[in-house]
């Protein structure tokens, strides 16, 4: 249970971050440490005690009821995949509106009200 | 055996663009046009052929509760028609104004992702495989909201990026958790398992997909990124995110979850007629403050689909019915306003309803259809706007909640004000600005024409004997709680 | 090309040998997604570093002349395609959208999981490609505090 916890616990790390932080970057950073935070969660689910990784490997016996579930770790290979392009996106505009702005603080980036 | 073309065509004419095109856009354009024309044709030939019955097709062989499905039912079927009709026009839309904004074959296959995001969610029977298309959606959109490479629209797109993120993030919690409860991502399945389980779960799923779902939807709380991404983004791009996108990824996510998977639970029913009225009202003030005419149109649009959530919510059959006639209205209506709001921001060069004036002689056909979408969206008749909205507030009466009623009523009311004021002030003002001629293009005034036609077209909609073959087998898979499941898994 | 541009002679050095072996070992592993834990995503994530590696090294004026950037483009959207096209063969072939249509041979060869190594290789030039792409472009921003106009 602990662990679960610690998870969300991480991913309110995030969401503060998101929310207080005023550095552009720091907020992609924020974003990131949620995604994280999910991902972990997600694996953990699979998880259960004293099991192996679910490979087969040559010469090695193992029955599959020893192994975790491999399909969270499928589901957090996309998520991360996803995620990737998710910062590689929020750099790109960071960037661009620093071209723009010349600042990456955000209280001096309001062109647009409300 | 139709079904992956759906997601096929759209990619693959993505990519394509990608490798064939070179500094002009002329084979991005005709690939485009062609591959989303085709998608008008599947879509319509699969809701005609389709009778009631749920397509299924396995990817991969790999049967329903293992492999991951596609599944096509009347209101999917539905919703990829106005997709691929509202895409269409947004396409002819785009020629032109592209062309004048910064021309490039980038925007034509970036376009061709967001079809293919929104034919992805609409088509899919996974969980995960809705979430990725979801996301393949969102990217398009945030590069597309940046297109014109303004200060204003970085600022939008990034605001729209990180909002995009905590509501993936909230959604993948509560995929995670479904995982954890049910073993499995099927979304029949995960209805099936439900039900058998304690229904605590459900409610807690349930809370973390509306606040993941509501924030794709702009549903009150959640609307703060809206204004900005849709008035910032071109044109036809605000047309397609206003008009399909937060449906596709909002409202129809939020049906197939909540009246197909979770069974109708009455607590959630309850959270979104009380959400659907607070965005009416609230959506329609803040509407009724703004000068910049796409800023007031985004307003609008948190607004009419506050509509669609009470009906929803109202979980009666007329209630439900309303609200899928509203649905398509809003898509039509509100896409053409978007046109209007393009074409007068090529002619004038502002979005501001005071720097307007003339407008009847210098762009009549603009003009002209502008009047009848404002018409429809206030709901006169015998424009659909009226019916919908009329179907929704006599289902509020019937249900026994008239203080919703009168408060539809009190929305629909603000409504017309904020359209007679962008009538009045843009449109039929006294000042006289001068407009270079011939700005707006045929494909242009042709987009705006065609979707015109359909605002008084699709009031036929409604009538008997129209309505038992087109809007009631979509209200039919809406209120059947267990039809979803028994129709995936063919028994 | 600028002797000065890039980091020292050292890591110049040590760049121009280990570069290749990493390129080596993100082709191990794409080859091998299906063998041991690896694939597709993580050997073209493998693949993208070794030319960033060069990029950090050597400056990105070099890499403009050592490397075809049009070229990459291509790859990365015609890999794309041929996902699809491999897509497309398992529908006529096999069935199904992306069902498998080519002999699954046996266990732990390396020539061993029908289609799914065909994707993998795929996947694994889209996403080395497309990769290096995304930070070429990024790096191309000249990131310095001016003046506002």
């Amino acid at each position: 249970m602990t662990v679960y916890l610690l998870c969300f616990t991480l991913l309110l790390v995030g969401i503060y971050g998101i929310i207080t932080k005023r550095d552009l970057v720091r907020i992609i950073i924020s974003s990131g440490i949620m995604g994280y935070a999910v991902n972990l969660l997600i694996v953990l689910f699979g998880y259960k005690n004293g099991s192996i990784y679910a490979i087969f490997i040559k010469d090695t016996p193992v029955s599959p009821q020893m192994m975790v579930d491999p399909l969270p770790q499928a589901l957090v290979l996309t998520s991360i995949v996803i995620e990737l392009g998710t910062t590689a996106m929020l750099v790109a505009l960071a960037v661009r509106l620093f071209e723009k702005y010349q600042t990456f603080d955000i209280t001096k980036i309001r062109r647009l009200s409300g | 055996m139709i079904l992956p073309f759906f997601i096929i065509i759209p990619l693959l004419t993505a990519f394509i663009i990608t490798l064939i095109a070179g500094e002009r856009d002329n084979w991005a354009v005709i690939l485009s046009i062609i591959a989303v024309i085709s998608l008008v044709a599947l879509s319509v030939f699969c809701f005609v052929t389709l009778n009631g019955r749920t397509i299924v097709y396995e990817m991969s062989n790999w049967k329903a509760p293992i492999g991951i499905i596609l599944a096509v039912d009347a209101l999917s079927a539905f919703m990829l028609m106005i997709v691929a009709v509202i895409a269409l026009t947004s396409l002819m839309f785009s020629v032109h104004y592209i062309r004048h904004l910064a021309p490039s074959w980038k925007y034509y296959a970036l376009f061709m992702l967001l079809v293919t995001g929104m034919n992805g969610v609409i088509a899919t029977g996974d969980l995960f495989n809705m979430f990725v298309f979801v996301e393949i959606t969102l990217f398009a959109a945030y590069s597309l909201v940046a297109y014109g490479c303004k200060a204003e629209e970085f600022e939008a797109s990034f605001k729209y990026a990180i909002m995009g993120s905590i509501s993936s993030t909230l959604v993948l919690v509560g995929i995670g958790i479904t995982y954890a409860a049910t073993s499995t991502l099927t979304l029949a399945k995960i209805a099936e398992v439900l039900q058998q389980k304690d229904p605590m779960v459900t409610l807690w799923i349930g809370g973390i997909f509306l606040a993941g779902f509501g924030l794709k939807a702009a549903i009150m709380p959640f609307h703060a990124w809206l204004p900005d991404a849709h008035s910032s983004a071109p044109a036809p791009i605000s047309a397609m995110l206003s008009g399909v996108l937060i449906k596709a990824l909002g409202v129809y996510v939020l049906i197939r979850l909540f009246f197909n998977v979770f069974g109708g639970i009455t607590i959630f029913n309850e959270v979104f007629v009380i959400l659907g009225t607070i965005s009416i009202l609230v959506g329609g003030f803040l509407a009724m403050g703004q000068w910049d005419f796409k800023r007031l149109l985004a307003y609008s649009s948190i607004s009419q689909i506050g509509y669609i959530i009470l009906g929803l919510g109202l979980g009666t059959w007329l209630g439900v019915l309303g609200a899928v006639f509203h649905l398509v209205n809003h898509a039509i209506f509100k896409s053409l306003l978007f046109y209007n709001a393009g074409s007068l921001e090529t002619a004038f060069g502002t979005r501001d309803l005071r720097k307007m004036g003339n407008v009847a002689k210098a762009l009549p056909i603009t003009s002209f259809t502008s009047m009848i979408a404002s018409l429809s969206i206030s709901g006169v008749p015998p424009f659909n706007g009226f019916f919908s909205k009329l179907i929704i507030i006599i289902a509020a009466i019937q249900a026994g909640r008239p203080v919703y009623a009168f408060l539809a009523a009190v929305g629909s009311l603000i409504t017309l004000a904020y359209y007679m004021k962008v009538q009045r002030f843009g449109f039929h003002s006294r000042n006289i600005v001068p407009v270079e001629k011939d700005v707006i293009s045929f494909g242009m005034n042709s987009a705006m024409i065609i979707l015109a036609v359909l605002c008084l077209a699709t009031s036929v909609l409604i009538i008997p004997g129209i309505r038992e073959v087109t809007l009631d087998p979509i209200v039919a898979v809406i209120m059947n709680k267990t039809g979803y499941i028994s129709q995936i898994f063919g028994r | 090309m600028n002797q000065q541009a890039g980091m020292t002679l050292i890591v110049k050095t040590v760049t121009r040998i280990s570069v290749w072996l990493i390129l080596l070992y993100g082709i191990y592993i794409i080859l091998h997604g299906h063998l041991s834990p690896g694939g597709g995503f993580a050997g073209g994530v493998i693949i993208a570093l070794a030319f960033l590696n060069v990029m950090l090294a050597f400056g990105r004026d070099f890499i403009k002349n050592w490397l075809n950037i049009e070229m990459l483009h291509d790859i990365d959207s015609s890999s794309a395609t041929m996902f699809l096209a491999v897509g497309i063969l398992g529908m006529a072939f096999g069935g199904s959208f992306l069902a498998n249509f080519i002999p699954h041979g046996t266990l732990f060869n390396l020539v061993s999981s029908g289609t799914i190594q065909v994707l993998n290789i795929v996947i694994g030039l889209k996403v080395g490609m497309g990769l290096f792409i995304v930070v070429w472009a990024l790096a191309l921003f000249h990131l310095d505090r001016k003046e506002l106009k």
